[in-house]
């Protein structure tokens, strides 16, 4: 399972156990998790299998049942500052007062921590951030007037803000345009080769294998996780999606009656 | 007029009322502010609303209408309904909506309850007790002012200090959640705000009315700003000068009741810019009506310039009929015509026939180049 020669440095997340449950429904069910340092990774899943619910209970958002989750080795708690979150675009209100450069800047907000406001300094790594993602000249626009993938740009933009080494994100592809969708895996990757760690919760399974190193399938409980070429196989997607498998991966020999 | 004003600034009592009403506004201008852009106006509602039982049982408690026994009971009560409505949402399937409606009734209901049992209760110096309903604005005194603008303070000093916590809480509270400002503690700080705004309004507006206090000022600013600090800023300006209007128009009209005149300034303003502010309701319409309107003159006089262009003559007329059969416009087109010769792009050729003028001509290969010599 492990991949040799990670041996001794302690992975970049490390989800051990982790049970969540709304209610009397399980929603998470004992998912043990590795993800080492320097990976682009994936989580997939059907509908309501609990990949949302597993980037936020990572985060301590939504309350575990029961689970650890270390980051480099050391519990979440302490080293939240190293984990940057991106949420589901829709999860939030675009209506709200505020322009493009407002929202990256509150990407800082947690390096400047309570009562502190950003200053000339934020706005500048802002700017810079903005750069980035390419949206330098909509810094400030209204963000109800920004379509879906700029949104999506704006969010990464405000992730980059912080000073993370671990990155998670919930469906950043959903509903964005072909450019941004592209744009948004050259960051992901360099941020990659710059030694950090992705995690991204994933929809489209026809991209999986050229996007990421890794996957964790999930359906409730950990259908398989470790390396694409070993694990991503209509075995395993059978398993998690049932009989509505939307895809097989091509390499993949036979496509066994189900 | 000026008269009128100077005599009310001039008058001591006058002058002490004009103030409360201002102060209160700026304070639940900026607190609603909060409830606004968190979706939760009709917690505004809800809590005011439940601040009656907390009144009265002070009030039966404390034995007389003393001011600090009330205005502790008002809040307690208030944040008790806060409290519960968050208990039964995390544990129950009911949705906050639903949660808040139940608060609201159990807890004004009560209170109603309270109030009546508390007026017919011999002895008691109750009178006035109902005051708490509608407000008194009339009645304030000094000391009250004092009280109001001391408060107001406190609720302005939490938001200032706490704005960029406040403002994550508002737009992404997950995400500042992840950054260490827990969402609970930042909700906790807002509702203690929200008390503190409701209680000080309540001997201006009273319980059923301090929820627009809230909530319309709010609602007006947003329509016309588009910053977090700006709109904070005039939600306050709206709701003071609200204030003063309501208090200035109770002094000069005969039975106009301060506490209401002060929240339908307010609903006014917000309904105005509601529908007139740039992206209200009638703004847009007209907006979208007149581009609606250039699209389609556009449209008739590109079909016109193309059809003439067939004839080897950018002047060649056509009839109306023929423009409006060619495709399926779904519109009127002799309106665009009429409208198109108005500003002198195309002119009558003979009964029913249109065509170019020279500047139509003009207009026309210049808007639409490519629809012109496309075949």
């Amino acid at each position: 399972m492990k991949d040799p020669g990670q041996g001794a440095a302690p992975a970049a997340l490390r989800v051990t156990d982790l049970t969540v449950a709304y209610g009397e429904k399980t929603v998470l069910w004992d998912v043990d998790l590795e993800i080492p340092r320097g990976t682009m990774a994936g989580v997939v899943g059907p509908n309501g299998a609990g990949k949302t619910t597993l980037i936020k209970s990572v985060q301590g958002l939504v309350p575990r049942v029961a689970g650890v989750v270390l980051v480099h080795g050391e519990p979440y708690e302490k080293r939240r500052r190293e984990v940057s979150y991106v949420p589901q675009r829709g999860s939030v209100d675009w209506d709200f007062p505020a322009s493009v450069i407002d929202v990256v800047k509150m990407g800082s907000y947690g390096d400047l921590g309570w009562m502190r406001r950003p200053g000339k300094r934020e706005h500048e790594r802002a700017l810079e951030a903005l750069g980035k993602v390419d949206m330098l000249p909509l810094a400030r626009r209204q963000i109800g007037q920004l379509s879906g993938g700029q949104q999506q740009r704006v969010f990464l933009a405000r992730a980059l803000m912080q000073s993370a080494s671990v990155y998670l994100l919930d469906e950043p592809f959903q509903g964005v345009d072909a450019t941004t969708e592209k744009a948004v895996v050259g960051i992901l990757k360099e941020l990659v080769s710059g030694g950090k760690t992705v995690l991204a919760v994933h929809h489209d399974l026809n991209t999986v294998s050229e996007y990421y190193e890794r996957v964790a399938i999930v359906n409730v409980g950990l259908v398989a996780s470790g390396r694409v070429e070993e694990v991503f196989n209509s075995e395993n997607l059978v398993k998690a999606y049932g009989g509505k498998t939307p895809f097989f991966p091509g390499r993949e020999t036979s496509l066994r009656a189900v | 007029m000026l008269e009128f004003a100077a005599a009310l600034f001039s008058d001591y009592t006058a002058r002490t009322i004009l103030l409360g009403a201002a102060s209160l506004g700026v304070v639940s201008g900026v607190v609603g502010s909060y409830a606004v852009l968190r979706r939760q106006s009709l917690m505004g509602d809800v809590m005011s609303h439940a601040a009656l039982p907390g009144i009265v049982v002070a009030f039966l408690v404390a034995g007389a209408k003393e001011r600090l026994p009330i205005f502790l009971g008002a809040a307690v009560s208030a944040a008790l309904a806060a409290a519960a409505i968050g208990l039964v949402t995390s544990n129950s399937r009911i949705k906050t909506d639903s949660a808040m409606g139940i608060a609201l009734s159990v807890f004004f209901g009560l209170g109603l309850v309270l109030l009546t049992y508390a007026q017919h209760a011999p002895d008691a110096n109750q009178a006035g007790l109902d005051k708490f309903l509608f407000g008194q604005a009339e009645a304030l005194v000094e000391r009250d002012v004092a009280v109001i603008a001391l408060t107001g303070l406190f609720a302005l000093a939490v938001v200032l200090a706490f704005w960029k916590e406040l403002k994550l809480l508002c737009f992404d509270p997950d995400f500042g959640g992840t950054m260490g400002f827990s969402p609970k503690l930042l909700d906790a700080l807002v509702t203690a705000v929200m008390v503190s705004a409701i209680v000080i309004g309540l001997q201006t507006v009273g319980v059923v009315l301090m929820s627009s206090m809230l909530i319309a000022p709010a609602v007006a600013a947003r329509q016309w700003t588009s910053g977090m600090g700006r709109m904070v800023a005039a939600s306050a300006l709206v709701a003071a000068v609200s204030g003063v209007a309501g208090v200035a128009a109770s002094a000069g009209l005969e039975n106009v009741p301060t506490g209401p005149a002060v929240v339908v300034c307010a609903s006014a303003v917000a309904l105005f810019s509601v529908l007139f502010s740039p992206e209200g309701f009638f703004t847009r319409r007209l907006r979208d009506s007149r581009s609606r309107r250039e699209i389609r003159k556009d449209y008739v006089l590109g079909a016109l310039h193309r059809l003439a262009l067939e004839h080897g003559d950018p002047r060649y007329a056509h009839s109306e009929k023929l423009l409006s059969l060619g495709s399926d416009e779904g519109f009127d087109v002799r309106k665009s015509l009429s409208r198109l010769e108005d500003s002198g792009q195309v002119e009558r050729a003979g009964e029913g026939d249109w065509r170019l003028t020279p500047a139509g001509v003009r207009a026309a290969a210049r808007r639409a180049p490519s629809r012109g010599a496309g075949e």
